[in-house]
């Protein structure tokens, strides 16, 4: 048993007593020690998550697949006790009060948290480099950026330090790590998964995932986090579904849509051939395959750039060294201490989107920036709404490339965004997507999109978990983590 | 020079009588140990998120209505940016450019017309915290108890003329918040807080001059004494010829005297947006309704059916709608007694002026509209006196018995037997002769004197029109 | 649309961040070319075709989310004031605030 195993395989070897809880926590601990001083997934491990574990010995039953199962979180996601960063200095030693929901789910089902994953400070980035205190690497090349903002999440799954881990989406940031570190990667509906204690970025485009292995993982972990909060306001009102009943394997007349929007140059060629091998796959399974069109997708970026940042203008507030946060020591008035605090305590990316998003919403500005891309937003949401008329999903790769070098796009934010051109149309329409691997070039792994109607996960769910299977590709297994023992 | 005409537009935030905040369920609380009432929503946690309270809404839309503004079907939250300590997320969640309230108006009674101010707009917003100062001048503290009380704001039209008129405004706008429910509106205890834009015009100008905002006037007196500074500043200003500066002032209650807070240029650029943790409020044409069938009969209504019903003065009506609780206690005692003005004349004056001395609110007494009624109909059929009722008004009030109670227990019954009094005449008649010479002399006085002995002899229980009578008649009869 | 020093450093002030004389010219460029790509918003063809569009403020499927007026749990003060950087006696301290 390792953390390449399915959560049902390391389930049925706790049932077995092939293993305790609190060996798997030992194990994780173990991967953690051999591997994290090269990958750099985690910013802060949990001191007592082996007597956490050992809590849930004792309770391990046949229907709670999470008993005793190891995970992390994200560090954008509060936990009560345990310092919460977002990655960025400004957050540093902040030790939240409460618990986000997820948490608090995840640990109701018994699953067993490690610690805090790495991220782009406040998840601004494509490539975990933005973080406030070391990039994260790509266990499949440490040269390369394991991708971003979730890029800890991902890493530590790919690695085999977790066996599942929770991101969040504002506009790719499962999807693409996912991608580029060769997982499984869900961005439920927005509203499926409440948003409460998840630390605001973008509002309306912020949704919590998980990355696993293999589909069915992640279809295990929906389970466990999906459904209305009480303290979420936009938290969807409907009962999730159970979503590994909807893992048949047969999408014989399921209707795959493809957008050209999503194949332009920016793809490269061996992405593009590995993803038109996986939509092969799917007609060979029975799927019909038809063209699409996603029009205003070439105006998505822009509102995305102008959304995103005008919401986490706002968002990003509230850090002003007054009630919690590092303030910066040597201000002698309040206005003093409030610029002091924020300009050294942001990165330059986070101060960056809150100078745009200020300007977007300021005085004169609004109409021009901010009201229209939420009018562009309006168009993107009926595209989607029209191809979802003639198709069940719509597929594509999940970025345009492998993954990058560490540096070789930190210094060009716009190239840097562009590269989320495939992800960030979902998030604008509040979709679910997810990022499957299809694929390894040159020791790169390689992800499929797949995009499916507002709260039908279970489609979703059905025919990346159908793809998985026929293409025999799960779960993918970096040689970094092949040399581990454990 | 030519007249000028003052114009006042006010802005009144008014807190809402829940019992929780708007957007968390920390208990709402006034005088609470600082940051006692605080928990990650309104701390402003990172993560935490608003869920809207149900009354608070229900109390905003009630108060829309009752201040005669159209209530849309969908309104939003917007977000309004400042950083300040006061406020935890370094934004305000207020309402921008739909709020739940608009076009309404109040009436008001100025020198016995009646005037028609409109109100622009009502909004739900949440409070900021305390900033307390520190004696040295060197820092700050900061309470966030009170982040999160649910507040309207309710923005009138530049309809008003005069400070006096501004002071009628607020206290209507307070009474109909008592009224129906919406809040205790206490200014000193700031549930009830005041803005003012004022600016002056030659008359008959159609547009307004350069106005000034000012702040911090915590007391009915205080928002008429403030305006009628700063209409005199700026009368000043302008017989000398200078120009207003656009400004936002704070009244100063000690020096009596408007001070700079800040000036046109540090105008805030709020940034207002919808605020995506809340969705769109979209309310039933049933749900409005019933917020509508809340509201009970407001002061002005019932002022005008004192006057109307019971015939009462305007002054009397007044007085008596000051308070919803009073107002219901006339209603209920007048409807009960042949002449209403004398359960007004009751209520005006021994009641108000125990509830004076006692510091106590008409519903906190142990005397019932009912039971006052009883009292005020044994005087009107001659069953007990003015001046006993009084004296058993008083017993009452402490001993809560009611007054049939008390008149059997204290033999209190006014004696209206005729011929009772009349043997009681004969024998004061007898033992005063010199009296009843003085007054066949002409002397009025001496009567008075008769008629004090007669009750001397009745433990003042004679009925005193009967007493007078019967003595006249006896004089009368004796020449 | 090209951002001058002077909008740089009004933005930052509306944001409350301290920007220096170095980053002033960066930070122009890149948010000039930043907002430069995001003006094809502005292009004519597409404000035309946006005319009547209605806004998406909103992601939230469900409107009109509302939860009783119950009293819950307050945090103990002890935690309100744990992550406080500077505080006493039960409250935040900050450099004086002047305006009243
Ligand atoms: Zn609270």
């Amino acid at each position: 048993m390792d953390f390449f195993s399915s959560l049902q395989e390391l389930h049925a070897g706790l049932l077995k007593r092939e293993a305790t809880a609190s060996e798997l926590a030992d194990l994780s601990l173990q991967r953690i020690a051999s591997l994290d001083d090269r990958v750099h997934a985690f910013l802060h491990v949990s001191a007592d998550c082996v007597a956490a574990a050992k809590e849930t010995e004792t309770v391990i039953g046949q229907e709670r697949i999470l008993d005793g199962i190891p995970y992390a979180l994200k560090d954008n996601m509060c936990t009560r006790g345990i310092e919460t960063t977002c990655a960025s200095h400004i957050l540093k030693g902040y030790i939240p009060p409460y618990s986000a929901t997820v948490a608090e789910r995840l640990n109701d089902a018994g699953a067993v948290l490690m610690g805090k994953l790495n991220m782009d400070e406040f998840a601004m980035g494509s490539s975990t480099e933005n973080s406030g205190f070391f990039p994260t690497r790509n266990p499949w090349n440490l040269e390369r950026v394991p991708g971003g903002s979730s890029g800890g999440a991902a890493a530590a799954v790919a690695a085999g330090m977790v066996p599942f881990a929770l991101g969040s989406d504002t506009g790719g940031s499962i999807r693409q790590p996912a991608a580029f570190c060769g997982v499984v990667g869900l961005k439920p509906s927005y509203g499926l998964v409440s948003r409460f204690g998840l630390v605001a970025f973008a509002s309306s485009l912020d949704q919590i995932g998980p990355l696993t292995h293999t589909v069915e993982d992640a279809a295990i972990v929906l389970q466990a986090i999906a459904g209305k909060d009480e303290r979420d306001s936009t938290s969807a009102n409907i009962q999730a579904p159970d979503y590994r009943a909807a893992l048949t394997g047969d999408v014989r007349g399921l209707r795959i849509g493809i957008a050209s929007e999503y194949f332009g140059p920016s793809v490269e060629i061996g992405v593009r051939n590995a993803v038109t091998k996986a939509i092969a796959l799917l007609e060979q399974l029975g799927a019909t395959v038809s063209p699409i069109s996603l029009p205003h997708t070439e105006y998505a970026l822009s509102a995305y750039y102008l959304i995103a940042p005008a919401e986490a203008s706002s968002n990003l507030a509230r850090y002003d060294g007054v009630r919690y946060g590092v303030r910066a020591v040597d201000a002698g008035n309040l206005l003093d201490m409030y610029e002091k605090t924020r300009s050294t305590g942001f990165g330059s990316e986070v101060k960056r989107r809150i100078l745009i998003g200020t300007y977007a919403l300021s005085s004169g500005y609004y109409d021009d920036y901010y009201k229209r891309a939420q009018q562009v937003r309006t168009l993107i949401r009926q595209d989607f709404l029209d191809a979802f008329e003639s198709v069940d999903v719509i597929v594509s790769p999940t970025a345009p490339t492998t993954a990058f070098r560490l540096g070789e796009k930190v210094h060009d934010p716009l190239t840097m965004y562009l590269s989320d051109i495939c992800t960030i149309p979902v998030n604008l329409a509040g979709l679910p997507a997810i990022s499957v691997p299809c694929g390894v070039i040159d020791g790169l792994p390689v992800g499929l999109q797949m995009i499916g109607r507002m709260f039908d996960e279970q489609t979703l769910l059905r025919v990346a978990h159908a793809y998985e299977q026929a293409a025999g590709m799960a779960p993918l297994r970096p040689a970094l983590a092949m040399g581990v023992k454990a | 020079m030519t007249a000028l005409e003052t114009v006042i537009g006010l802005e009144v935030h008014v807190e809402l009588g829940t019992k929780t905040k708007i957007f968390c369920s920390c208990a709402v609380e006034f005088g609470a140990p600082p940051n006692s009432h605080v928990c990650p929503v309104c701390l402003g946690s990172p993560g935490a998120l608003p869920v809207l309270n149900e009354q608070a809404l229900a109390l905003g839309i009630r108060a829309a209505l009752a201040l005669n503004c159209s209530v849309p079907a969908q309104s939003k939250f917007d977000r309004k940016n400042y950083f300040y300590p006061d406020s935890p997320k370094a934004y305000q969640i207020s309402q921008y450019d739909e709020p739940i309230g608009q076009h309404g108006f109040i009436e008001i009674a100025v020198g016995g017309e009646k005037k028609r101010i409109g109100i622009t707009r009502v909004h739900l917003e949440e409070d900021a915290g305390k900033l307390n100062h520190s004696p040295y001048g060197d820092v700050s503290f900061v309470d966030l108890n009170r982040v999160g009380i649910p507040l309207i704001e309710i923005v009138s039209e530049p309809d008003i003329r005069s400070a006096e008129e501004a002071r009628l405004y607020l206290e209507e706008i307070r009474s109909i918040m008592q009224y129906c429910l919406v809040s205790e509106c206490r200014m000193e205890e700031g549930s009830l807080r005041c803005d003012a834009n004022i600016s002056l015009r030659p008359v008959g100008q159609r547009e307004f001059g350069t106005k000034t905002e000012i702040k911090n006037m915590n007391s009915f007196r205080n928002v008429q004494r403030g305006l009628e500074y700063e209409q005199e500043r700026q009368t000043g200003i302008l017989a000398r010829g200078e120009n207003i500066a656009q400004q936002t002032l704070r009244w100063d209650e000690a020096t009596g005297t408007t001070l700079v807070m800040r000036s046109k240029e540090d105008a805030h650029d709020y940034r207002y947006f919808p605020d995506p943790d809340l969705p769109r409020i979209v309310l039933s044409a049933a749900y409005i309704d019933a917020r509508r069938d809340e509201i009970p009969e407001l002061p002005a209504q019932m002022r005008e059916r004192f006057e109307r019903e019971y015939g009462l003065p305007a002054y009397d009506a007044g007085v008596l709608t000051a308070s919803r609780g009073l107002a219901e206690y006339f209603d209920q005692t007048a409807q009960r007694v042949r002449d209403p003005k004398s359960a007004s004349n009751w209520i005006m004056g021994e009641l108000l002026a125990y509830l004076k001395a006692a510091m106590l609110e008409i519903d906190e007494i142990h005397v019932t509209p009912f039971a006052l009624a009883d009292l005020i109909r044994l005087i009107e059929d001659g069953t007990i006196s003015a001046k006993i009722a009084k004296t058993l008004l008083k017993d009452m009030l402490d001993s809560g018995k009611d007054a049939k109670t008390l008149i059997a227990e204290q033999g209190l019954i006014q004696i209206s037997d005729e011929g009772e009094l009349r043997a009681i005449a004969l024998r004061v008649l007898a033992a005063n002769p010199k009296t009843v010479d003085d007054y066949r002399a002409g002397k009025e006085k001496a009567l008075g004197s008769l008629v004090g002995q007669m009750m001397k002899e009745t433990r003042g229980k004679a009925n005193p029109q009967i007493v007078n009578r019967v003595i006249l008649e006896l004089i009368a009869g004796g020449e | 649309m090209s951002l001058s020093r002077k909008d740089v450093l009004h933005v930052a002030a509306l944001a409350r961040l301290h920007v220096t004389d170095a980053e002033q010219e960066a930070l122009a460029q890149e948010l000039s070319r930043i907002l430069a790509y995001a003006a094809q918003l502005n292009t004519l063809d597409l404000v035309a075709s946006l005319a009547g569009v209605e806004v998406t403020s909103h992601m939230s499927v469900s409107s009109m989310v509302t939860r009783p007026d119950a009293p819950g749990e307050s945090l103990p003060p002890e935690v309100v004031m744990a992550n406080a950087p500077d505080a006493e006696e039960q409250q935040f301290r900050v450099p004086a605030v002047l305006e009243g």
